[in-house]
């Protein structure tokens, strides 16, 4: 391996990962600077927060940290809830019918959601749901993916353990909560990363299933917010952009490590 | 003891269902009920206040095939796939590969990849704007310093599926290289040592063993390549709106218009049904391909 070709690859891959920051980088520099400065790249002229002030007076941003926050939280119990019921079941029970039900559960990782939006709306409306955060999530709590995460992690946990607290006079959801629930730890914290992010990052259902400022979430007032008819210049909107993702990115690039591993075992079925 | 175990059958049998019946109720609620009840009110008209919606058999996708715009959104949706899936594929290889080597700025690297990856697909698309405007936009200065006329990128049909693609490519690689990573652990090191004994080439190295141990990564990953080829469409919102003249345009951002701009479900119920059925067929390789793999082990 020659020190010239080992340089080059490094430099490609250092160019590689300049090229992918960079949007983020010109956003953070476009936000923190007046329009005229930052299209015209002035780079000795002053950094300035007005673009902050400006965007955050343009919208009730608080409101919808509020409801994505809200939603995110909604989205997750519901789902620890039931996929920790299903996934035990599906791991330790015997029932017939199980095989079959387990098809149907795995059918539904390709019935994607945001494809059945014209029905899960009037569903949703049906249910007098619509306009509400419990609206936006619900849709997402069976989720069948989170059922077949837990069914892994709860099969390899021994029998020889389910049977001790069976002796010591537990009853079955006795087991699952205090047995099971402890082990599957660091399967829950993959999830709720996982699930976090998605539904933080979600826009199309949101889109349609919320109508006003009291129940929409981030991503659809930033979409609002940024649209052209508000007539918003590039600064502004890269403010508001910045300001949006700053939770989840500050969050990422603190438990980075935890947060690829979460990925990755998330992942690998 | 026949007895006992009997009523342990029972117990458990109860039990199950039980702890099942709350998924179940939701996932009839929101996944199979409204995939029937589309493929149900894709049958039937659009009822207007004059006319009352009536059976009409298969002519909502008669309509479809007969609409040049359909047509062109499944190209456009085609290209959209054939173009990203490939692409974002080979650039998350050589990103894993290059977070996985000895080189200097490893922990930069790593960041710089998979940061696209926890942001919303709106707000990559606002990042994005900033380099697509005409005149002010980032691509467009640079042009200019190499005396480039100004690109309308978002506002001409030969360009603006071109520039979505680019977004999408870049949110998806650094998700995509994750799982490589995580395959390229779990080579023994010893294999590369043996490489180095004989003298193979990287190359061949990478080419004769890499690559084939990274199939069935390279395999789920292409799944869910496609998979993304039809649900990332949120940039569009932002970007193009599907535009100019539906040049950009993709099927599940013409599903949403045509049941909530154009007011015209039995016609977006269709087109649902057609992308569930391509869903099916990939999903049919998936489980294909995961009895493979269980044969392997």
């Amino acid at each position: 391996m020659t020190r010239f070709s080992r340089f080059m690859e490094s430099f490609a891959a250092i160019l590689l990962a300049v090229v992918w920051i960079s949007p983020l980088m010109f956003a953070v520099w476009a936000a923190f600077h007046s329009t005229s400065d930052a299209v015209n790249f002035n780079l000795s002229s002053a950094w300035v927060l007005d673009n902050f002030r400006t965007a955050w007076s343009g919208a009730p941003w608080l409101q919808y940290f509020l409801n994505t926050f809200l939603l995110v939280t909604v989205v997750l119990i519901g789902q620890f809830i039931l996929t920790t019921l299903a996934g035990f079941a599906f791991a330790k029970l015997e029932f017939p019918g199980k095989g079959f039900v387990f098809v149907l559960v795995l059918m539904q990782l390709f019935i994607l959601p945001e494809v059945l939006i014209v029905e899960n709306y009037a569903m949703v409306s049906r249910l007098g749901l619509f306009d509400s955060i419990l609206g936006v999530g619900m849709p997402y709590m069976a989720s069948a993916f989170g059922i077949f995460l837990m069914r892994q992690s709860f099969k390899s946990v021994p029998m020889e353990l389910h049977e001790a607290a069976r002796i010591e006079g537990c009853s079955l959801l006795g087991i699952l909560w205090h047995v099971y629930v402890p082990l599957a730890k660091p399967t829950y914290l993959a999830y709720a990363l996982v699930s976090v992010s998605t539904h933080w990052n979600n826009f199309l259902w949101p889109l349609i299933v919320t109508n006003s400022p009291e129940t929409r979430p981030l991503t659809v007032g930033l979409s609002i917010f940024g649209a052209p008819e508000n007539g918003v210049d590039i600064s502004v909107i890269s403010a508001a952009t910045l300001m949006s993702v700053a939770p989840l990115l500050f969050a990422f690039l603190i438990f980075q490590r935890q947060f690829v591993q979460a990925f990755l075992r998330a992942g690998i079925k | 003891m026949a007895e006992r175990v009997n009523i342990e059958r029972r117990r458990q049998a109860i039990y199950g269902w039980l702890l099942l019946s709350p998924a179940m109720i939701l996932l009839s609620i929101f996944a199979f009920y409204p995939t029937l009840a589309t493929l149900w009110s894709s049958l039937f008209s659009r009822g207007t206040r004059r006319r009352a919606s009536e059976f009409v058999g298969t002519e909502n996708y008669a309509d479809l095939f007969a609409d040049p715009t359909f047509w062109l959104v499944v190209q456009n949706n085609l290209l959209y796939a054939a173009i990203t899936i490939p692409v974002s594929i080979a650039i998350a290889l050589a990103m894993a590969l290059w977070a996985n080597s000895k080189i200097s700025a490893r922990g930069f690297i790593r960041t710089a990849y998979f940061t696209p990856t926890v942001l919303p697909m709106i707000a990559a698309a606002n990042l994005w704007l900033f380099f697509y405007t005409p005149g002010l936009g980032v691509l467009d200065q640079i042009g200019s310093l190499f005396g480039l006329p100004s690109i309308n990128w978002l506002g001409q049909p030969e360009t603006a599926l071109w520039a979505i693609i680019i977004v999408t490519i870049w949110k998806e690689a650094g998700f995509f290289m994750i799982f490589y990573l995580a395959a390229l652990q779990t080579i023994p090191e010893d294999l590369k040592e043996a490489a180095d004994i004989e003298g193979t080439s990287r190359w061949t190295y990478l080419r004769r063993i890499v690559l084939p141990l990274l199939m069935p990564t390279t395999l789920f990953i292409v799944v869910n390549a496609m998979i993304n080829s039809v649900k990332l469409i949120d940039h569009l919102f932002i970007l193009t709106k599907g535009g100019p003249s539906d040049a950009s345009k993709l099927i599940l951002y013409y599903i949403w218009e045509m049941a909530f701009a154009f007011f015209d479900a039995p016609h977006a119920a269709g087109m649902t049904i057609l992308v569930l059925a391509v869903l099916c067929i990939v999903a049919t390789i998936q489980f294909f391909y995961i009895d493979r793999r269980t044969h392997y082990q």
